[in-house]
């Protein structure tokens, strides 16, 4: 399958959910702050990488997954665990891109200006990521 | 930690963990959207302020730890994917009772870089 993006998926998504995400995400950053001010960055820099959305976010593709085979008229119970068992997958795939992140901000962000280490991160992120993805889809990662 | 960079804090990561999670709504195959699951939404949020506080010093140490934490993280998010094709068990469920993982992965972690 293609990668393409749904706009409209965007208009289906409910008040609470955005709320959910954003009183998430914004208590992860502050926990994170906070912990790393009382603890140290040694201990703060775990958090940078806290699964802080993802239980949400899984759960909701299950739900919404659930509800779009409902409407056909199935039962989306097993359909919806699966979906979001993938999503978990590709998650991990990510992890790999999340840590490349991390580590050109570690080497570089002492020696070097701060957009460009900001630019680099993003793009180690991207390329690993989507690199191990699509070695996974192709089953290079299975041999 | 002064009360407006924590409110700063809280702002910028609910925009950045917002957005993050709905580029994961709106793109296809679901193990693409995946990705952005473990997208750098927290360190975007914050390095910023932590700079701006810190130094770059400090915060090149907790980029340091957020290498084993994005490991930890790996190894919560294939447990997941593990659990709930193999045990069945529902999503919500799954996330929850797995949370530990991240926390004894990054604890082990911790252990070794200290």
């Amino acid at each position: 399958m293609i990668v393409h993006a749904r706009l409209a998926v965007i208009k289906g998504i409910k008040l609470q959910e955005w709320i959910l995400r954003f009183i998430f995400g914004g208590a992860v950053c502050v926990i994170a702050g906070l912990i790393a001010h009382f603890f140290g960055p040694l201990i703060g820099g775990f958090f940078l990488a806290f699964p802080a959305i993802f239980p949400a976010s899984a759960s909701l593709v299950e739900a919404h997954e659930k509800q779009h085979k409902a409407r056909a008229g199935f039962d989306g119970t097993n359909r919806g665990r699966i979906v979001a068992a993938i999503d978990a997958f590709g998650t991990t795939m990510g992890c790999i891109g999340l840590a490349g992140f991390a580590f050109v901000f570690w080497i570089w962000l002492p020696r070097a200006d701060l957009f460009v280490v900001f630019a680099l991160a993003a793009l180690a992120w991207l390329v690993l990521s989507v690199g191990f993805w699509l070695l996974r889809k192709k089953h290079i990662l299975h041999r | 930690m002064h009360l407006s960079e924590l409110i700063a804090r809280f702002l910028i990561g609910g925009i950045i963990v917002s957005f993050f999670a709905v580029l994961a709504e709106m793109f296809r195959p679901k193990s693409f959207a995946g990705l952005f699951g473990a997208a750098p939404s927290i360190a975007l949020a914050t390095i910023g302020i932590t700079i701006a506080g810190h130094g770059k010093s400090y915060a090149a140490i907790e980029a340091r730890s957020m290498i084993y934490g994005a490991f930890a993280f790996l190894l919560y998010a294939a447990s997941v994917s593990f659990v709930l094709i193999r045990l069945k068990a529902r999503a919500l469920t799954a996330t929850v009772i797995l949370m530990p993982i991240w926390f004894a992965a990054s604890f082990a972690f911790w252990l070794i870089l200290r």
